[in-house]
């Protein structure tokens, strides 16, 4: 299973994290910390697995890819294949890349919900989903569109202009 | 608007500034983004992200975050927020909490918008609660809701949104009220919807598998869906079904391995393909699947072959090619698939040869799962080692941690006798580059593993666990401490005392140069101290007075550690009562005087009580001391009948005279259960009881209740007291502390009487299923068994594969030009055995250094040169020798078990001190506490009161885990009971008025309870039981009477 896919820049900024089992936010700080430390002490073409037992328990490793300024991990267990993942990550990548024709970190960050949609296309509840970049593209635009149209025809907003919150 | 925004950076390109460049490129960017989606186009949301990446400093970001919380606090608030509004507050709560900060007051809100009619809003809301709750937080039960009502929603965008909400925050409790819709939506037209609702189901599983059971069969039938991904969604969820169990399943093999067929011979459409590859991702989690349902079955195996070999030759890539990297990843899970089901020759030739063509790949991922796929083959054909051992040498020098890592598992795997020096060795080194508690643990615990399995000599064992103390410390579980001094005691197994003593006097040398050093372990220091303290005399090349004064700095050094101060200590005492037995004159040397000063003083009575006894042995005459320490007494068999027959005669008088037999615990609940709320209430023996006992003589007819390793408290230290004569008093010290010695773990593990192996076995980790000769050898190489007291006929040690790598090098020699420092490594991994030629056998021979090629550096220690068709005596070995040290001392443990009990239960129903008087024939010391005594002198009262939390404090230090000092580990069984001075020496000090015989005399019954402890609560009135406890606690049960020495009573009886 998939525990967490997390995408941070080189400078340990966390940019999208998902965590697939419950963590508290506390410790999601300290694993991305931990995370960090390790893929930046790591130089380029050594090998994109990282074990990571003494930060998500034993059989875990961190799968990692690293793209212009951004890391993009998944951290699996030993159900999942090692080779199998960084080709899943290359899945995410050229989708993200699709959406935002030649995406950068910028645009992962001001698109941090579409991005997540995307991530929920391709991964749900720790496994895989779908792996066809072409398939996630296009139930991401339909999600799109049919938001838009939520957003723009009057009819699907029936007068629910406004919450009411009343102060406690 | 691009347009517009590249005009403008048109512009600024004339004129030049590349600031400004830089500037609208930003800025164009955002606008366009802004086109694009309208999502998160808010200007504030932009300024926000700016200014936090814009953050000079961690303070900086930090302000910038507080602040932006207490804007969102303010505005999310305010009455009528506009939709989009909140929408945009949500995103951006989201990122706070991204970056660690506590946004927990807007839950509440996104779980409002989640109710939203707008797909956005309603998105939006489900991304955040996802994001932000677990599913027991408080507010899942205000989405359950509105997740049933989506369940249902006829646009199949809503449905997903809330399968994959369910996928997060449904918990066991609340799976019941999705669980039809989700079951309903397996037949929904849309498979994007069947997919996920598949996959929801799994998610269920995982999280309750009672609420699913009744839906097994549900996954079967999807795995027949006419849609290919929602079939591939199915095989998550039956990979999960099928680890669970195997057996289950085993009558879908056949569609497994026609799926797999049918989708290697790319019949799926081509939109499955990736990088045309068909449907990798299915292949793999089929192969998966395969591996499972193969493993030890043959005929299933066999069903699989022929798929196995299709998917390899559709993956294998043409010469020279390095292959894509998901054909790869076919391949590897092949090879797993192989390796685990039971494979014929072909398919394991083919696995070689894909594991041959990782490890030579240029590529550290394929190297690295070469590596993997190395260990996965080598357990089965471990002849295959040999050809790749230049690739594993150069993946152990890799700069690449984790490439290094991986094969050092897998080394450790393939360790046998002939290479366990090299590949100790580099372990250690890596250990040395380590800095994390975490690594720093496992290595050392392969490391003390290999060397205790391994090890070819004691010496090198001795080095080797000094080393690993060294660098990993406080890590290192107490136990090993007590192994390493157990062989020093024992030396080889073999009577060969001049290379034992030769053994003790190099380890001596060595600690004495180790203590040298500034920082140490404290682990490592309680070993030099224990061995100083034993044997740093005992060749006479250094003088009492030397020895002491290192042991003085020792514990100088380390003020706050009284363990280590027990141990010097302690060791202070051997080497005094050494001297004064080999009738010298001791004159402490003053530091050693201030230091014992200082003890006496101490605040834990355990410090205390060795000092003082320091201070008695110092003036008591040679022959007595001699008979207390002997010299190398530890060393010394102590021999026990575990049946206790000298206590017959006793049992049946008992008997005779109307006591009820012994019923074991399980009968008596039966028979009485009136009795269980006594046998409630001893369970709970570590309470202490109130006040001074009185009620002492009530409770055996009740203690029969207590079968268990919970002695009877009262019981057991009043009748050893009766027993014992003036001066043969209880010598439980002796071997409580001995038993301490040998770590509690042991001793429980015993009781069981379960064997236990030395260390967990490694090469069958991940158990072959195949049982070809290779594996059992294995299997029973890996299981020397370590607290096998009993058990002789244990297998060697030496791993028989062993001989299956001799002489297989000389060939490979040629090949190429390879350094020859890789060469000898290559030569002492992995077919070590064969170049080494000559043989100097014996206990010392692997300490010799070999000419041979064998050496990787030959400055070091030589690789052992035993000879390589090895006599199975000289296989035998080192499997032996650590056993045996174990077990005269292992079965010493056994006797503080429940296997005493029995015969004290037995005469329960009466007076059991008088029983035993009468039969011993000694005068009973009136003081034996019976309530006849009370009047008689506190001490007694204070040993009887005493004995129970003492008594419960050995039981839980046997159980728990205790650096115990082993005060008079000299002592053994063979010797009378002259021991009794130690119990009975604090009495003297208590009690100076008494004539130091009668004291002894008189005292030994308090022996068990430690006496300055007895004394100090004395004083405290009330409130000692209490004190006294603490006192036990802190001082980590020194001294603690297991009451169950039979050879005490052997040496009564004659």
């Amino acid at each position: 299973m998939i525990l967490a896919a997390l995408i941070m820049n080189t400078q340990g900024k966390p940019r999208i994290t998902k965590f697939y089992d419950h963590v508290s936010v506390e410790r999601q700080q300290e694993i991305l910390r931990v995370v960090y430390s390790v893929l930046s002490s790591r130089s380029g073409n050594l090998c994109s697995f990282v074990e990571a037992d003494d930060i998500f328990g034993p059989d875990t490793k961190l799968v990692y890819k690293h793209f212009a300024t951004l890391y993009f991990v998944f951290v699996i267990d030993s159900a999942e294949s090692e080779l199998g993942i960084l080709d899943l990550i290359q899945v995410f990548v050229e989708t993200l890349d699709r959406c935002f024709k030649n995406v950068c970190e910028l645009d992962i960050v001001y698109n941090f919900g579409k991005v997540h949609t995307i991530l929920d296309e391709i991964v749900m509840g720790g496994q895989v989903v779908e792996t066809s970049s072409a398939e996630v593209m296009k139930a991401v635009q339909d999600i799109w569109k049919l938001e838009r149209v939520g957003e723009l025809n009057p009819a699907n907003i029936r007068g629910i202009g406004h919450y009411k919150n009343s102060r406690s | 608007m691009e347009s517009w925004a590249n005009v403008i950076m048109k512009k600024a390109f004339k004129h030049g500034s590349q600031n400004t460049i830089d500037q609208l490129k930003t800025i164009g960017r955002e606008l366009s983004m802004g086109t694009q989606g309208n999502w998160l186009s808010s200007k504030e949301y932009l300024d926000l992200v700016k200014a936090i990446g814009e953050a000079k400093s961690k303070a900086e970001e930090e302000r910038i975050v507080m602040a932006e919380i207490e804007h969102l606090k303010k505005r999310i608030m305010e009455p009528d927020v506009p939709r989009k509004k909140m929408k945009e507050y949500i995103i951006r709560l989201v990122y706070v909490e991204m970056l660690g900060h506590d946004a927990s007051f807007g839950y509440i809100y996104a779980v409002k918008m989640t109710h939203d009619d707008n797909l956005l809003c309603k998105r939006s809301g489900y991304l955040a609660t996802t994001l932000f709750l677990n599913e027991d937080h408080d507010l899942i039960i205000l989405i359950v809701n509105t997740i049933q009502k989506d369940l249902k929603s006829d646009n199949y965008l809503v449905v997903c949104a809330a399968l994959t909400a369910v996928c997060k925050l449904i918990n066991e409790e609340t799976i019941p009220a999705v669980l039809p819709q989700v079951v309903d939506l397996l037949g929904h037209p849309k498979e994007q919807v069947r997919k996920k609702a598949v996959m929801a189901l799994h998610r269920f599983q995982q999280r309750s598998p009672s609420s699913m059971s009744h839906l097994l069969t549900k996954f079967r039938q999807i795995l027949c869906d006419k849609d290919p991904s929602v079939m591939s969604a199915a095989l998550c969820a039956l990979f999960d079904l099928v680890s669970a169990d195997v057996k289950g399943f085993k009558n879908l093999t056949a569609s497994f391995v026609s799926i797999l067929k049918q989708v290697a011979e790319h019949r799926l459409p081509k939109a499955y393909d990736y990088h045309r590859t068909p449907a990798p991702f299915i292949q793999i989690k089929l192969l998966k699947i395969l591996a499972l349902l193969g493993a030890g079955d043959k005929h299933a195996s066999e069903n699989m072959y022929s798929v196995l070999v299709d998917v390899i030759k559709k993956n294998e890539p043409g010469k020279g090619d390095p292959g894509s990297n998901i054909t790869n990843a076919i391949l590897y899970e092949c090879i797993c698939t192989i390796t685990a089901i039971m494979a014929n020759s072909k398919l394991l030739g083919l696995a070689a040869e894909i594991t041959s063509r990782f490890l030579k790949s240029d590529s550290h991922n394929y190297k690295y799962m070469g590596i993997d796929a190395l260990g996965r083959v080598i357990e089965i054909n471990p002849d295959f080692a040999e050809e790749h051992q230049l690739s594993v040498i150069d993946c152990l020098e890799d700069q690449d941690d984790t490439l290094k890592r991986k094969t050092l598992d897998l080394l450790y795997k393939m360790t046998k006798s002939s290479n366990v020096e090299v590949i100790v060795d580099r372990m250690i080194s890596y250990m040395r580059t380590l800095s994390d508690a975490h690594n720093k643990t496992e290595i050392a615990t392969r490391i003390i593993e290999l060397t205790e399995r391994f090890a070819p000599s004691n010496q090198w064992f001795i080095q080797t666990m000094n080393q690993v103390f060294e660098l990993a410390g406080d890590l290192v579980p107490v136990k090993v401490a007590h192994d390493l001094m157990r062989l020093l005691s024992k030396g080889a197994g073999e009577d060969d005392e001049e290379a034992d003593s030769l053994l003790r006097s190099s380890a001596v040398e060595s600690y004495l140069q180790l203590l040298a050093e500034p920082k140490l372990p404290s682990i490592l220091l309680q070993v030099a101290c224990w061995v100083l303290g034993e044997y740093g005399t005992a060749d006479g090349t250094h003088n009492a007075d030397d020895i002491i004064g290192k042991l003085c700095d020792v514990a100088e050094a380390h003020p706050g550690d009284n363990v280590v101060k027990g141990y010097a200590i302690t060791a202070i005492t051997k080497i005094c009562s050494f001297e004064i037995g080999a009738g010298r004159e001791v004159q402490l040397i003053p530091e050693c005087r201030s230091f014992v000063d200082d003890l006496l003083a101490s605040h834990s009575t355990d410090l205390q009580q060795r000092a003082y006894e320091l201070q008695v042995f110092l003036g008591l005459g040679a022959d007595l001391v001699r008979k207390v320490l002997p010299v190398n007494g530890s060393g010394e068999e102590i021999e026990f009948d575990r049946e206790l027959p000298f206590l017959q005669e006793f049992v049946d008088s008992a008997l005779a005279n109307g006591a009820r037999p012994y019923l074991d615990e399980n009968e008596r609940l039966g028979v009485d259960s009136g009795m269980s709320s006594f046998v409630s209430s001893s369970r709970s023996h570590h309470e202490p009881s109130h006040g001074l006992r009185f009620e002492a003589y009530e409770t055996p007819t009740l203690a029969v209740s207590s079968g268990s390793a919970a002695v009877p408290s009262s019981l057991l230290p009043d009748f050893e007291e009766s027993v014992t004569e003036p001066t043969r008093s209880v010598r439980n010290q002796t071997d409580s502390s001995q038993v301490d010695l040998l770590g509690p773990e042991v001793a429980r593990l015993r009781l069981d009487g379960v064997q236990r192996k030395w260390g967990r076995t490694s090469g069958s980790s991940q158990p072959s299923p195949a049982p070809t000769p290779v594996s059992e050898q294995q299997r029973r190489g890996s299981g020397v068994s370590e607290g096998a007291s009993s058990n002789n006929e244990s297998s060697p040690a030496a791993e028989p594969r062993h001989d299956t790598y001799s002489s297989s090098f000389e060939g490979k020699k040629v090949q190429r030009v390879i350094p020859a420092e890789k060469q000898r490594l290559a030569a002492s991994l992995f077919g070590g055995s064969s170049v080494q030629k000559g043989s100097s056998g014996g206990v010392n021979g692997g300490v010799k250094a070999s000419n041979a090629a064998g050496n990787v550096r030959p400055s070091e220690k030589g690789v052992p040169s035993r000879p390589v068709a090895g006599s199975g005596k000289e296989k035998n070995w080192s499997a032996a020798e650590p056993k045996q040290a174990s077990s005269s001392l292992m079965d010493l443990v056994d006797m503080s078990g429940d296997d005493l009990l029995p015969v004290h239960d037995s005469k329960a129903s009466y007076d059991p001190f008088k029983g035993l008087e009468g039969l011993l024939g000694v005068p009973s010391t009136a003081a034996s506490s019976t309530p006849a005594g009370l009047g008689k002198s506190t001490m007694d009262f204070m040993s009887l009161y005493d004995s129970a939390p003492v008594v419960s404090q050995s039981a839980s230090s046997l159980a728990g885990d205790s650096d115990v000092l082993p005060l008079g580990h000299r002592r053994s069984g063979g010797m009378d009971g002259a021991n009794g001075v130690e119990g009975g020496l604090m009495d003297l000090n208590m009690l100076p008025s008494v004539s130091p015989l009668a004291g002894l005399g008189e005292l030994a019954q308090s022996s068990s309870s430690s006496s300055p402890s007895t004394g100090v609560s004395d004083k405290k009135g009330p409130s000692r039981q209490h004190s006294l406890q603490k006192d036990a606690a802190s001082r980590q049960v020194g001294v603690t009477p297991t009451g169950a020495n039979p050879a005490l009573f052997q040496d009564l009886f004659g």
